[in-house]
């Protein structure tokens, strides 16, 4: 479902579980209602139980009260799976229900990732929020204001299609009676008609006719974010709460062999487990649970093992890439042939260092056992998946486990996987008391995953006229998102191949697009250079995709391109790239002053030009769009993990240099509203073309192609 | 050891070692949960709050140098639900994505406009560089500070009119 990951994060801390009594947290009828509202809350329980998927594939046959609730003032509550990290999804998702339902989107309260309460509409991932659980709510309010129209129709006992729907207020519009959906709540038996399945014949309010979609509605629960009133998944408390730490090894793969746990153990208040490799503590504050830590980690001994150096990765990556042979039947010939016989080939090779997300909020979780019952408020994707991870290390079944996930301190793909929530478990069910785990930063930036470094070869073949005729492009270690051009190539091959990733490796914002779309960008400069074409014009004349032609075209009106081409110096460059992902489009351009001799790069000025169909709401749209390109810098010029035996280096945000308000240039965003296509997630593709743009301009002023992911300055002091 | 502080205009007494971090403290034994853990090395601004009116990074600040000082922290900010013309700022132009950071930029911009109401774009640049946002929502998160900077000034204007 989820097309940016490669597979799920590798060497992750397995442990053997031997947890064997249990706790638990009812739900409580009270807690139920505190969430739902009066009147219709025993058809929520039967579903929360069911756990329901209602992502692409379970719409159709899902029922109306799995999805939403009127409540008895006429407002509604909206249940899904989908998690906020500050995407804007919350917003989003409140107006695609109220727009259905024809309501302001302050009568429409979203309940999201509760396993006790929302339907399973997959991982919060992949740009996938948009294209499916968007038109599953929409779908599903659609179908309650039929229903309730309906309802309405039989009282006055006439026709439904003689009623007319607007703000809540059903008219009968031949005698102007009127019923509000609070009148509808109280009076009738509103549980019963949502029962019904949402038909697959609902259909959906046209873009046209839009009144909250389409509008900047702002996050619903904004204001508790600025009174710092917000409850994060690190913010949650529990009575008598114990706050978790986790012994970690010295180095990747390091094996522990003995350690003595006397010292921690003999501490006031301190809880000390100790299960196989897994190793931790708690204590009434986060500064004695780190004291205890200290005092056993200082008596551990560990058997290590070796692991290669950030300086070796991209040979390593390549001695270690699994390559098919025959995988591409008939397609390798035959552009061995086209490289042969064109006028002008190059082969270069491209390099995408493993960087990371760094989310402000590290992972965390809370975890509370009751009776049997094991809840946990965590920050992770997918709580679903998460409560059956949960339920598996713990041996219970899924239905006595319940996961939150709280409104989250961020993600772009870093936060799949329940690393806490399982900590915080265990040390929970061992100390019988509920149990905070918080990793630092600094676990953080080594034990979370991170997205996969990459080494990119690309081999193209121009004829006599300057025409792109053969490309052969191989992506080895972060997989196969854009990996495919969106040029008119006559022989054109390309393959993603796995290697043996030494870091745990997983999603990232855009993932392999931003690698893939680096090297082919950059790759296509190089062959318009070849050419002797303008890179702008060389793309145009190879653009297949009408929907990127419309953005690069725009980019370069907007930018002024071919006059600011012209002013080119040593120390001023300009350049472009575009892309598609996701079924969106983006192109951008940039201008970036250059210091040789100091090996200074500062980028000046991005504009770029984003299309994701229709526009769902442009001020959170400009944030996502903003965010990616900004973000995109980071990863274009300074972010860089580094390793060595089995240690990250730079475990630091003063090791690891993310964007800080100094580094962010002019911007300049153009969003084009293309309402003739379904919507598109806006989350990720914006950031794939500033990397390209960024090592084209650098390029175009000096000359110097720099094929590295992170664009270092000193690089053009050496070259 | 016992120190007293005074946080958010409320006197609270704690009971602890000397060493721990602030931020511990506010989150832990206050619950103040406003104030935010995102480095733990003063790297990131996330956990900014006032002491005696000057920013300081509660990770970074043991809980001794905080004894018998007045602490400002984002919950002590607004005044009953009227809101801090930063925090205003904020809201009208939907600076925050996932707001994780959010609370330690509104108090650095509270810090700066209390000493510079007037600031330029560099010296608000210049003084929220050890902010970081992760949602890279810099763009708006600077247009909110100006906006707060232009409010505070035309509601001080209009004061002294009066």
């Amino acid at each position: 479902m989820i097309d940016d990951i490669i597979g799920e994060p590798s060497q992750r801390n397995d442990s053997e579980s031997s947890v064997d009594t249990g706790c638990q947290v009812e739900l409580s009828r009270r807690s139920f209602f505190q969430v739902l509202g009066a009147g219709l809350l025993f058809t929520v329980t039967e579903d929360v139980s069911q756990g329901q998927r209602m992502g692409d594939r379970g719409r159709q046959s899902a029922r109306v009260a799995a999805r939403l609730h009127i409540n008895a003032d006429g407002t509604f509550t909206v249940m899904t799976g989908k998690v906020e990290e500050g995407q804007g999804a919350r917003a989003e998702l409140t107006q695609a229900a109220a727009e259905e339902l024809r309501v302001s989107a302050g009568r429409v309260h979203l309940v999201m990732a509760d396993t006790a309460l929302v339907p399973d509409d997959g991982m919060t991932a992949g740009s996938r929020t948009t294209p499916s659980t968007i038109p599953a709510v929409r779908q599903g309010a659609a179908a309650a204001r039929v229903l309730l129209t309906r309802l309405a129709a039989e009282q006055w006992q006439v026709a439904p299609a003689a009623l007319d729907v607007r703000n809540g207020i059903i008219t009968n519009t031949a005698t102007k009676q009127t019923l509000t959906y609070a009148d509808l709540a109280k009076a009738k038996d509103v549980a019963a008609a949502f029962e019904q399945t949402i038909g697959p014949d609902v259909t959906v309010t046209a873009v046209s006719e839009w009144t909250v979609l389409g509008s900047s509605v702002a996050r619903p629960n904004c204001r508790d974010l600025v009174t710092g009133t917000h409850r994060y998944p690190s913010d949650i408390a529990r009575p008598n709460m114990l706050y978790g730490k986790v012994l970690r090894p010295p180095s990747y793969g390091a094996t522990l062999e003995s350690i003595d746990l006397s010292g921690a153990k003999a501490m006031k208040d301190v809880v000390v487990v100790r299960d196989g490799q897994f190793v931790g503590c708690a204590a009434p504050s986060t500064f004695l649970a780190a004291q205890a830590l200290a005092a056993m980690s200082k008596t551990a001994s560990w058997k290590t093992v070796p692991h290669p150096s950030s300086k070796e990765i991209f040979s390593y990556l390549k001695g270690h890439a699994q390559r098919r042979s025959g995988s591409r039947p008939g397609t390798a010939a035959s552009i061995e042939k086209a490289l042969s016989d064109a006028s002008k080939s190059l082969s270069e090779t491209y390099e995408v260092a493993y960087i990371q997300h760094t989310p402000m909020e590290p992972r965390a979780a809370t975890a509370e056992w009751e009776d049997g019952k094991l809840t946990v408020w965590t920050g992770v994707d997918y709580p679903q998946r998460a409560q059956g991870d949960l339920a598996r290390l713990f041996g219970i079944p899924a239905e006595r486990v319940r996961v939150i996930v709280p409104d989250m301190g961020g993600g772009f793909g870093g936060k799949h996987t329940p690393d806490a929530a399982e900590e915080a478990a265990r040390l929970a069910k061992a100390a019988g008391l509920p149990v905070a785990v918080h990793w630092t930063r600094a676990e953080e930036f080594t034990w979370a995953y991170f997205r996969p470094a990459a080494v990119i070869e690309c081999k193209g073949g121009l004829d006599d006229k300057g025409s792109l005729v053969a490309w052969d492009f191989t992506n080895i270690n972060a997989g196969s998102a854009a990996l495919d051009p969106p040029y008119k190539i006559s022989n054109a091959a390309t393959q993603s191949v796995n290697s043996d990733s030494p870091l745990r490796q997983g999603a990232y914002r855009c993932l392999a697009a931003t690698a893939n779309n680096f090297a082919r960008e950059s790759f296509i400069d190089e062959l318009a250079a070849a050419a002797g074409v303008d890179p702008l014009d060389f793309r145009l004349a190879h653009l297949d995709n009408p929907r990127i032609r419309v953005v690069l075209e725009a980019a370069a009106k907007h930018f002024d391109w071919a006059a600011r081409k012209k002013k080119v110096t040593g120390e001023l460059g300009v350049g472009l790239a575009c892309g598609t992902e996701k079924n969106s489009v983006v192109a951008a351009c940039v201008e970036v002053a250059i210091d040789r001799r100091r090996g200074e790069i500062r980028v000046r000025e991005i504009c770029e030009v984003f299309e994701c169909g229709p526009i769902l709401n442009p001020a959170n749209l400009t944030s996502q769009v903003q965010g990616c390109i900004i973000m995109g810098l980071g990863g274009a010029l300074t972010e860089q993990i580094q390793f060595q035996d089995g240690k990250i280096l730079n475990a630091t945000f003063a090791g690891y240099e993310v964007p800080r308000f100094q580094d962010v240039p002019k911007i300049d965003v153009h969003l084009v509203n293309k309402t003739d296509i379904p919507p598109a997630g806006a989350g990720e593709t914006p950031i794939i073309a500033v990397a390209p743009a960024i090592a084209n301009a650098i390029f175009a002023a000096t000359g110097v192609r720099i094929r590295s992911m992170p664009i270092r300055g000193g690089q053009l002091r050496e070259a | 050891m016992e120190f007293i502080l005074t946080v958010n205009g409320i006197k609270r007494t704690v009971m602890t070692d000397p060493e721990r971090p602030l931020l511990d403290v506010l989150r832990e034994d206050f619950k103040l949960t406003g104030t935010k853990y995102g480095c733990g090395e003063g790297y990131c601004g996330a956990c900014t709050v006032l002491i005696d009116g000057k920013c300081v990074h509660a990770c970074m600040t043991p809980v001794a140098m905080a004894d018998n000082r007045v602490i400002l922290t984002i919950e002590g900010l607004a005044r009953g639900d009227s809101l801090n013309p930063v925090q205003e700022a904020f809201l009208e132009e939907g600076a925050m994505q996932c707001g994780y950071c959010t609370p330690g930029m509104i108090m650095r911009a509270v810090s700066l406009l209390q000493r510079n109401p007037n600031p330029t774009d560099e010296q608000i640049i210049t003084e929220m560089n050890g902010n970081v946002c992760r949602c890279n929502g810099y763009i708006k998160i600077l247009n909110a500070v100006r906006r707060a900077a232009k409010q505070i000034k035309a509601s001080a204007s209009s004061v002294e009119l009066r």
